[in-house]
C-alpha cells in the first residue's frame, strides 16, 4: 500500500503555546484513521497543516507528492475536505455551488447531479444556501468533500448534524471510497461510531501523538480487564460464586448477573469454567475495551507519564 | 487562469445575486442623470459642449463616490471570507491564494466597471438623444472619463484587499477603509492646500509639488480628466493649472496604475503568508 501522507517531526506553535508537538506518521492508501482526542488536541490543526492552510514551525509534510507548506497544490485535486464548521456562501443554490467547487476541481458539471442524489439533497438544490438547515449544510459539505472520487479524504467531524439514515449513508460511501483505496481520516467525538469504522487510531492529547495502532493493538498494549457478564438463573447471593477462580476482580452486576474483570489471557479460562460448573449460568456477554475506555486509558498513562 | 476566471465569474453572480450590481448601477446612472440635466443649465440656451460640461461634474462625482463604493465592494473580501469560513473551504481546493485574489480582483472590477459603464452611458446618452451637440474630443474625454474611473475603481478595490488581508476582523477592515476613504478624498487635499498656503511657494517646489499629487491617486485621476482634455480644462477652471503642472497624461496613467498594481501585489503576498 502506497503512502499518501507522510508527516515527519511536524511541530506547529501558534505564539507560546504548542498546537502540534512533533508527530510523525505515515497514511497509506485504503486505509480508515480515526484521529482521537480533546477539543484543542490538535487534530484541526493537523487536518490545516496537510491542506497548508497552516504552515508547520518545524517538520516536513508530503501529500500526494506536494509539499502543502510551501504552496504546492497540484495533488489537492484528488483531496477531500469536510472542514468541522462548513460554511458557504448564503446567495448563491446549492447547485450553484457544488458546481463552482466541480469546475475548481476540474470535475465534469453533469457529476454534480449524482452527488446531490447520493447526499439527498435533490429536492433542496435550487435553493439558496442560506435557506439550508445545519444537516443540510454538511450534507452540501460532505457532496463537495467527494467531488472527482478523491484518493484523500480529510473528515474534521464529519457526522455532526447528521440524522441517523444519513449517518448509515455516509459511512458506506466511506466504505466505498475505502475500497478504492482512498486514505480516509476522521475525526470524531463519538468514538463508539468510529470504533466500527476505523482500521486505525491515532490518539492526540495536547498536541502529542499518543498512540497510534489498529484497535486491536491498541488493547493489547493496553491491557484493559475484558467485561464477562453471566446472568444467573438462581440469582445473586453475596458471596462470589464457586467457579470463580481466586484473585479475580468482579461485582454483581443488575438483580442476576455478575460482572467479571479478566485480563486478555484469562478470559478462555474464566468462560470455560462458567459453563462447565453446574452454575445455571442462563447467558454470558464478553465485552472488550471499547475506544472510549482505551481512550481514557491512553489520555491517563499519558497525563500521569508527564 | 482557469482558476482566476472561475472565481472571477463567481464574484459576479454573487455580485448579482446579491443586488450589488443593480444597486451600484441605478445609483451611478440616477446621480449622473441629475449631474447631466442640472448641470447643463450654465450652459445655458447655448448649449454648446455639454458633454465637456458633465465631464466635469461626473469626475468630481466618481472622486467621491468611485473610491466609497470600490472600498465597500472589497474591504470584507478575504477577512470576510476567512471569518465566515468559505475561505477554508475555497484553499482546501486546488487554487493558489494568487489565484483567488485575482479571480476576485476581476470580478469586482467587472461589476464596477458595469455599472459606470452603464451608469454613466445612460447620462451620454440622455445628453444625444436630447438634442445637444456632441464633439468628437468631447466624446474621446468622456470615453477617458469612464476608462479613468473604472482605473479610479479598480484602485480603491485593490486597496481594499490589502486592508482586508492585512487585518483579523471584518469591523477592522470596514474601520480602516472609511478611514481610507476620508484620507484620501477629503483630507489629503485639504492639508495640501493648507501647507501650500502656510508655505507661500518658499520650499514646497513645482517637482514635490507634482509629487504629491500623484502621491494620491484620486488627485491623478482630477488632473487625468480636468486637464486631459484643452475644452474640458476651460471649464473646469484649471486650465490655467495643467500648464502649470509638468504631469503628462502618460505620467499619470502611469502614477494610476501603480496604484493598482502596488497593493493587489502586496495584498496578494500577505494573503499568501497568512495562516488560517
Amino acid at each position: 500500500m502506497a503512502p499518501t501522507i507522510t508527516l515527519s517531526n511536524v511541530i506547529k506553535r501558534f505564539g507560546r503555546a504548542d498546537a502540534v508537538r512533533d508527530v510523525s506518521f505515515v497514511l497509506s492508501e485504503g486505509e480508515t484513521i480515526a484521529l482521537v482526542g480533546h477539543n484543542g488536541a490538535g487534530k484541526t490543526t493537523l487536518m490545516k497543516l496537510m491542506l497548508g492552510l497552516l504552515h508547520p514551525t518545524s517538520g516536513h509534510i508530503d501529500m500526494l507528492g506536494d509539499n502543502p507548506a510551501e504552496g504546492a497544490f497540484e495533488g489537492r485535486t484528488k483531496v477531500g475536505y469536510l472542514p468541522e464548521n462548513i460554511a458557504f456562501n448564503a446567495a448563491l443554490t446549492g447547485r450553484e455551488t457544488l458546481t463552482f467547487y466541480a469546475r475548481l476541481k476540474r470535475q465534469p458539471v453533469n457529476t454534480v447531479e449524482g452527488l446531490l442524489i447520493q447526499v439527498g439533497l435533490e429536492g433542496a438544490a435550487d435553493k439558496r444556501v442560506g435557506a439550508y438547515s445545519k444537516g443540510m449544510r454538511q450534507r452540501l459539505g460532505l457532496a463537495q468533500a467527494l467531488l472527482g472520487e478523491p484518493r484523500v479524504l480529510l473528515l474534521d467531524e464529519p457526522t455532526t448534524g447528521l440524522d441517523p439514515a444519513l449517518r448509515q449513508t455516509f459511512y458506506a460511501i466511506v466504505q466505498t471510497l475505502r475500497d478504492r483505496g482512498a486514505t480516509v481520516l476522521l475525526s470524531s467525538h463519538a468514538l463508539t461510531e468510529l470504533e466500527e469504522q476505523a482500521d486505525r487510531v491515532i490518539i492526540m492529547n495536547r498536541g502529542i501523538k499518543v498512540a497510534d495502532g489498529s484497535i486491536d493493538e491498541l488493547r493489547k498494549i493496553a491491557s484493559l480487564p475484558i467485561r464477562i457478564r453471566a446472568s444467573s438463573r438462581a440469582g445473586t447471593g453475596m458471596a462470589p460464586p464457586a467457579w470463580l477462580p481466586a484473585g479475580i476482580g468482579w461485582q454483581w452486576f443488575g438483580d442476576d448477573a455478575i460482572e467479571i474483570y479478566a485480563m486478555p489471557e484469562n478470559k478462555l479460562a474464566i468462560v470455560r469454567s462458567a459453563l462447565s460448573d453446574d452454575s445455571q449460568i442462563s447467558d454470558i456477554d464478553i465485552i472488550p475495551p471499547t475506544l472510549d475506555e482505551l481512550y481514557a486509558h491512553f489520555l491517563h498513562e499519558q497525563e500521569n507519564g508527564q | 487562469m482557469r482558476n482566476i476566471l472561475i472565481i472571477a465569474l463567481k464574484e459576479i453572480q454573487e455580485g448579482m445575486r446579491n443586488r450589488w450590481v443593480i444597486a451600484t448601477t441605478l445609483l451611478l446612472a440616477a446621480l449622473a442623470l441629475t449631474l447631466t440635466f442640472l448641470g447643463s443649465t450654465p450652459t445655458g440656451q447655448v448649449n454648446v459642449r455639454a458633454l465637456d460640461v458633465v465631464i466635469v461634474s461626473l469626475s468630481s462625482l466618481s472622486i467621491f463616490l468611485l473610491p466609497l463604493i470600490a472600498l465597500l465592494l472589497s474591504h470584507d473580501a478575504i477577512v470576510g471570507e476567512i471569518e465566515r469560513g468559505t475561505m477554508l473551504l475555497l484553499l482546501s481546493y486546488p487554487i493558489s491564494r494568487r489565484q483567488v485574489v485575482a479571480g476576485k480582483f476581476i470580478g469586482h472590477v467587472c461589476i464596477l466597471a458595469f455599472a459606470t459603464i452603464l451608469g454613466y452611458g445612460i447620462a451620454a446618452l440622455a445628453l444625444a438623444v436630447s438634442g445637444s451637440g456632441i464633439e468628437t474630443d468631447s466624446l474621446l474625454a468622456f470615453c477617458a472619463l469612464i476608462g479613468s474611473s473604472v482605473l479610479l475603481g479598480a484602485i480603491f478595490i485593490a486597496i481594499g484587499y490589502l486592508v482586508s488581508a492585512f487585518v483579523r476582523e471584518r469591523a477592522t477592515a470596514a474601520g480602516i477603509a472609511i478611514g481610507i476613504w476620508l484620507f484620501f478624498v477629503l483630507i489629503y487635499d485639504m492639508a495640501l492646500l493648507g501647507i501650500l498656503v502656510a508655505d507661500q511657494g518658499k520650499t514646497v517646489s513645482g517637482g514635490f509639488l507634482n509629487m504629491l499629487l500623484l502621491l494620491n491617486p484620486t488627485d491623478a485621476y482630477r488632473l487625468f480628466n480636468l486637464t486631459g482634455s484643452a475644452n474640458v480644462g476651460s471649464f473646469s477652471g484649471m486650465a490655467g493649472l495643467s500648464g502649470q503642472i509638468g504631469l503628462g497624461i502618460y505620467a499619470l496613467l502611469g502614477a494610476l496604475t501603480l496604484w493598482v498594481v502596488i497593493p493587489l501585489t502586496a495584498a496578494s503576498f500577505i494573503f499568501s503568508r497568512r495562516e488560517l
